[in-house]
């Protein structure tokens, strides 16, 4: 391998950037991508993180145990604000699973090959963060021995779940969502494990790698129908991600209350997922690349993409924000205008301001090419959003707190077991990602060597020069 | 590139008395493969297939294979999501009727916010999210299913130099079954495409 380092953040129309950096040939791509998996041990960091990630995980046991011996009392959960932290967190890890579909699915139907070299990263990201998401509604239904009455199936009593309510709408679309998204990412790392497979030197892992890869041998007919396959997935989980989110939205906006009966809903939620889940696959993977070396794959230039991502879609939100005030001004509701302004200058003024301030002010120094490269601002600011972006839905659900009635206004306090949950939840998500990053390939290989300009069977038999040769080249041709 | 042509000798040693599979090359460049594939498919043989490591673009048309029928496949099992979805919410919320699946069932039409028993705008999220659910299960199984996978032996998995095919280098096999398959004739076709290695594949 070389050495040579290549700018890939240009802007020259004329040259088409290099994806993967400081490569020559496809093995040498397979060696850095299956060292994060094959190296003897893995970095002191991912220990620290694991073990760190481990315990909240088990604190979040405890916590359910606790709080299935006792009853969902121990949480904050009061009226007027009868769902609290436990929808709050549904909503926020809901939109955080939203960017790997993003990724994998809409950026793969318009041809953005940049994705490859995130796309299993994001897509591992949005399954951990659809199951922190599921844990939440699914401990919420108090007698938990009965969540299986969420399910359409035949019982004793004849009785079946109401088709009508959003909140069921809720567990096929976030079901749906979640098969879906295990289905996509399995489907695309099958040839990748079959690699680690046929790179195994020990049994164990030979047998493991071999049951998951399916036997797959890189037949080009099966990638003929595999591509076929691949591409139909996408092009159904696309209109997918954009619903999920819409139904979420659909638990407040069915509702007849103020502040939360508004048509903006469903696309602002949209907005504010993806808005999230790039925060949180850039809160992932700047750290991963770091420790990895995996800074050829995931290169300045994908980070500044995504930046560019979150600044957009953060502008979106900061708009959707603007457009509730106004629509709430303009209705001449006299409730509705109570629950904006009393977001904004009510008991919880702190948690509005918070709000504002991460999802619409911080990403704006991305407008700032300095800024969308510069490793710690981007961190720190993806940080602020996820911050903030929590802080939405908090926003949102505890505007209740004032409601119609001012003798049952309240005002809410989460308990220690809600906070602990929240942050339990996190043990749980890093938890799963610590283990995906050691055991499965976290590049989609065989995509990243397709996307070489060394992939291209045209390029005949010079396989041997730099690749700002082959920038050249492809703008050539 | 340090083993190219260290398993040449391979066809050479005596193997334990088996079948013969096929013959096998061994090439380094997507380039290389596509070329073999177009004058293998000119010579007329049918029981052949590429390894490689990624989809190289343009193979799978230099070899000729037909367009697959998973889309229409996939679509039938969306369809079904659709009316599976239907019926679902119109028997459980809109009728009262009982009949016999497994169980006895009946249909439970209770009113709810003034609602219509059937009321259609509210069933689209759950047909939407049905029909993708099920295409995509199907599409899924489709894929693997058509492929013939899982299937964790086959007999290119005894050539040791295959473990590169999910690594750097592109195979071509012609299989023993091709009526056109000469053991010389073909030995002598791949050699001329210039392989880095030639193997012999035993069932």
């Amino acid at each position: 391998m070389s050495t040579i380092v290549i700018d890939n953040t240009f802007e020259d129309p004329t040259r088409r950037a290099p994806l993967v950096l400081n490569h020559h040939d496809f093995g040498s791509v397979t060696d850095e991508v299956c060292w994060v998996n094959e190296s003897p041990k893995p970095p002191l960091a991912w220990y620290i993180t694991f073990v760190i990630s481990l315990s909240l995980l088990g604190m979040l046991g405890g916590l359910i145990m606790y709080l299935f011996a006792t009853g969902v009392g121990v949480w904050g959960n009061q009226n007027p604000v009868m769902w609290g932290f436990p929808i709050v967190n549904f909503v926020f890890w809901v939109g955080i699973g939203h960017a790997g579909t993003l990724i994998s699915a809409i950026l793969f139907l318009f041809r953005q090959k940049w994705r490859t070299a995130i796309n299993r990263f994001a897509e591992a990201m949005t399954i951990f963060a659809v199951m922190c998401a599921g844990l939440f509604p699914g401990i919420h239904v108090g007698r938990v021995w009965f969540a299986y009455w969420l399910f359409p199936i035949p019982n004793q009593m004849n009785m079946w779940p109401q088709f009508r309510s959003p909140l069921l709408w809720d567990v096929f679309a976030v079901g749906t969502y979640a098969t879906v998204s295990v289905l996509f990412w399995y489907l695309g790392m099958v040839p990748d494990l079959a690699t680690l497979r046929d790179r195994s030197k020990t049994k164990l892992r030979a047998i493991l790698y071999g049951i998951f890869s399916l036997g797959w041998r890189g037949s080009m007919r099966h990638w003929h129908r595999y591509e076929r396959g691949y591409l139909l997935l996408a092009a159904l989980a696309t209109p997918l991600v954009l619903s999920v989110h819409s139904v979420v939205s659909f638990d407040f906006a069915v509702a007849q209350l103020p502040g939360w009966h508004t048509t903006i809903f469903p696309p602002y939620f949209v907005a504010g997922a993806i808005f999230s889940g790039f925060a949180m696959v850039m809160t992932l993977a700047i750290p991963a690349r770091q420790i990895w070396g995996l800074k050829n794959f995931i290169t300045m230039r994908h980070l500044e993409n995504m930046n560019k991502i979150i600044l957009l879609t953060g502008s979106m939100v900061g708009y959707a924000y603007s457009t509730e005030f106004f629509v709430a001004w303009y209705s001449g509701a006299m409730y509705e205008s109570f629950a904006f302004v009393n977001r904004a200058f009510g008991q919880h003024w702190w948690a509005y301001w918070i709000m504002v301030s991460c999802n619409v002010l911080t990403p704006q120094v991305f407008w700032f090419k300095a800024a969308r490269r510069s490793i710690p601002i981007m961190f720190i600011a993806c940080l602020l959003v996820n911050v903030g972006m929590w802080f939405e839905r908090f926003v949102i659900v505890i505007s209740l707190e004032q409601d119609f009635l001012p003798s049952s206004w309240a005002y809410y306090k989460p308990t220690w077991v809600d906070i602990g949950m929240l942050v339990g939840s996190f043990g749980l998500f890093m938890t799963m990602f610590m283990l995906f990053i050691r055991f499965l390939p976290v590049i989609a290989i065989a995509e990243v060597k397709a996307i070489m300009p060394e992939a291209n069977p045209h390029r005949g038999h010079d396989h041997h020069d730099d690749d700002s040769d082959h920038a050249t080249m492809e703008a050539r041709s | 590139m340090t083993t190219a042509s260290a398993s040449m000798s391979a066809t050479a040693t005596p193997q334990r008395k088996r079948k013969l599979y096929g013959l096998m090359a061994e090439f380094a460049t997507p380039a290389e493969v596509l070329h073999a594939a177009k004058r293998v498919r000119a010579e007329g043989y049918r029981w052949w297939d590429c390894f490689v490591p990624f989809p190289v673009h343009g193979l799978d048309k230099a070899m000729g294979v037909k367009p697959t029928i998973l889309p229409i496949l996939v679509f039938g099992c969306g369809l079904t999501g659709t009316i599976v979805a239907v019926l679902l919410q119109w028997f459980t919320n809109g009728t009262s009727f009982e009949f016999w699946a497994l169980v006895p069932v009946i249909g439970y039409d209770f009113m709810i916010s003034g609602k219509p028993a059937s009321s259609i705008p509210a069933w689209i999220p759950v047909v939407f999210e049905l029909t993708v659910l099920l295409a995509s299960v199907g599409c899924f199984l489709l894929v693997l299913l058509l492929n013939g996978l899982p299937r964790f032996y086959h007999p290119v998995f005894r050539v040791p130099s295959f473990a590169r095919a999910t690594d750097d280098r592109f195979f071509l096999l012609i299989e023993a079954r091709d009526p056109q398959f000469y053991r010389d004739k073909t030995e002598t076709l791949l050699r001329s495409l210039n392989p880095i290695a030639l193997e012999e594949v035993q069932d």
